[in-house]
C-alpha cells in the first residue's frame, strides 16, 4: 500500500507533471486507487440551500474499472470535482485503472475532528480494512492529534 | 491525444474517415460548448474516447446526459470524443478553459488528429464579443461564419443559398484607412489561431460563430445549434425547431442553489 500525502498547492499548469511522475514509477497492474479529497460545502450545488444541509458529508466518483462497494452516496450531477484530485482521478479513467475518489464537503476551514470523522466509513471498506488498528478508538486517537495543533490555532496570545 | 473507451483486443479502433468533426471554442459565455451539449443529447451520442491532454484545467463528473438512475454513475472527463456513425458525425467536448500557453500546443494536437483519422472536414462553434462590433455589425443577424480555402470550394455556394453572412475582417489600425484587412475574433479563444493554422494546412474547416455577452446564455446556444442545423440538417427543422433539442440533465442549477428560506 501507498500512501502519497500531498500538502502543499499544485498548480493547474504542473498537475499534469505530478501525475506523470507519481504513476510513471509505478506498476499498473493490479493497481487500485483511492483519492481523499476535502472542499467547501457552499460549493455542492443542489435545489435546495447548502444552510440546510448537515454537513460535512462525503460523495464519490469511480472510474469504470472500479467494481467494490463504495462507502457514500455517488456524487450528483451537476456537481464536478476539480484540481489534482480531478487530475488524479482523470487519469486513472483513461488509463483503465480502477479508482474510487471520496469528496468531503466541509463549512470549516480548519483541520477539525469532525471533518476527519465524515470519513470514518472508509475504514470499514474492503481496502483500509486491514491497515485501520481500530476503529473504535478512533475517535480517541483523533483528538489526541488535534489537541497539539489547537494551541497554535488560537488567535490570542 | 485521442484515447478510445473500448480497447479489448477484438474491438477495432473507431473509425472516422470522412465524418464531419463538429467541436466548440471555450469562447465568451460558452456558447460553442453549450450548443455542443444540445447536440450530443438530443443525437443521444455514444461516448467513444477521451481527448488526453495537458492543456485543459482538470475535471471531472458522472455522466452529463444521464437520463435515468442507471446511465448516472459514468465518469466524465473534460474533453470527450462522441460519435453517431448514421451521421457520420463525430463530435468532441470540452468541458474546461485552456492552461495558459496551451493554446498553440492544443491547435498541433488536434489538427494532427484530424489528419491522421482522415475526418472529412471540422466544424467549430464559436462565439465573439458583442460590445466589439462596429456600427454595420449591430444591425441584422448576431450569426456569422468562415470557410477555409479549401472548404470554400465545397460549400460555399451552399452558404449563399443560405443566405449566410462571412465574418467582416476589420482594419489591422482602426481609424486609419488604407489599412490591411485582418481576421479579429475578440473572445474567441482558440478559434482564430485554430481556423488560420486549418488554413495554412489545408484543413476544411467552417467556423460558426455568434456575437454574445456573458449571462445566461441557452438562447444563444439554441441559436447557434439552430444556425448548424440550417446547414448540416442534424434534426428535422420544422416549425420550431428550437423545442427539438434535448437539454441534458448537467444544465440544472447553472444559477446557484436554492435560497435560504430564513432570507424571507
Amino acid at each position: 500500500v501507498l500512501l502519497c500525502q500531498c500538502s502543499c498547492y499544485v498548480a493547474e499548469d504542473q498537475q499534469f507533471q505530478w501525475l506523470e511522475k507519481v504513476f510513471g514509477s509505478m506498476q499498473k497492474k493490479g493497481l487500485q486507487v483511492t483519492i481523499l479529497s476535502t472542499c467547501p460545502v457552499a460549493d455542492y450545488k443542489t435545489q435546495e440551500s447548502t444552510l440546510t444541509l448537515v454537513s460535512p458529508f462525503l460523495k464519490a466518483l469511480k472510474t469504470k474499472e472500479f467494481q467494490e462497494q463504495v462507502c457514500c452516496p455517488l456524487l450528483e450531477q451537476p456537481n464536478i470535482v476539480r484540481d489534482l484530485p480531478a487530475a488524479v482521478l482523470s487519469y486513472c479513467q483513461v488509463w483503465q485503472i480502477p479508482a474510487v475518489l471520496y469528496q468531503c464537503y466541509t463549512d470549516v476551514i480548519k483541520l477539525d475532528t469532525v471533518t476527519i470523522e465524515a470519513f470514518k466509513p472508509l475504514l470499514s471498506s474492503k481496502v483500509l480494512k486491514s491497515l485501520a488498528k481500530d476503529a473504535s478508538e478512533s475517535t480517541k486517537i483523533l483528538k489526541k492529534f488535534l489537541t497539539t495543533s489547537e494551541t497554535h490555532n488560537n488567535i490570542y496570545i | 491525444m485521442f484515447i478510445p473507451c473500448d480497447r479489448g483486443g477484438d474491438s477495432a479502433a473507431p473509425d472516422f474517415k470522412g465524418f464531419t468533426l463538429l467541436m466548440p471554442a471555450v469562447s465568451v459565455g460558452n456558447v460553442g460548448q453549450l450548443a455542443i451539449d444540445l447536440v450530443i443529447s438530443t443525437l443521444d451520442m455514444t461516448k467513444v474516447g477521451y481527448f488526453y491532454t495537458d492543456c485543459l484545467v482538470p475535471m471531472v463528473g458522472n455522466n452529463p446526459y444521464a437520463t435515468a438512475e442507471e446511465n448516472s454513475t459514468e465518469l466524465s472527463i473534460n474533453a470527450e470524443v462522441y460519435s453517431l456513425p448514421s451521421k457520420k458525425l463525430v463530435v468532441l467536448q470540452i468541458r474546461s478553459p485552456f492552461i495558459k500557453n496551451k493554446y498553440r500546443p492544443f491547435c498541433e494536437t488536434l489538427l494532427s488528429w484530424v489528419k491522421s483519422s482522415k475526418c472529412a472536414r471540422v466544424v467549430l462553434l464559436s462565439s465573439s464579443h458583442a460590445y466589439q462590433r462596429d456600427d454595420e455589425q449591430l444591425l441584422g443577424t448576431p450569426l456569422r461564419y468562415l470557410l477555409t480555402p479549401d472548404l470554400e470550394k465545397a460549400v460555399g455556394g451552399r452558404m449563399k443559398e443560405l443566405n449566410w453572412k462571412e465574418m467582416e475582417k476589420v482594419a489591422a489600425y482602426p481609424g486609419i484607412s488604407d489599412t490591411e484587412k485582418v481576421l479579429h475574433i475578440p473572445g474567441g479563444g482558440i478559434t482564430k489561431l485554430l481556423f488560420t493554422e486549418s488554413c495554412s494546412e489545408g484543413i476544411q474547416m467552417a467556423v460558426l460563430l455568434k456575437f454574445c455577452s456573458e449571462g445566461d446564455n441557452i438562447p444563444d446556444a439554441f441559436v447557434l445549434v439552430n444556425y448548424l442545423n440550417e446547414w448540416l440538417q442534424l434534426i428535422k427543422s420544422e416549425v420550431n425547431p428550437s423545442s427539438q433539442w434535448k437539454i441534458p440533465s448537467s444544465w440544472r442549477l447553472l444559477f446557484g442553489n436554492g435560497l435560504p428560506p430564513a432570507l424571507f
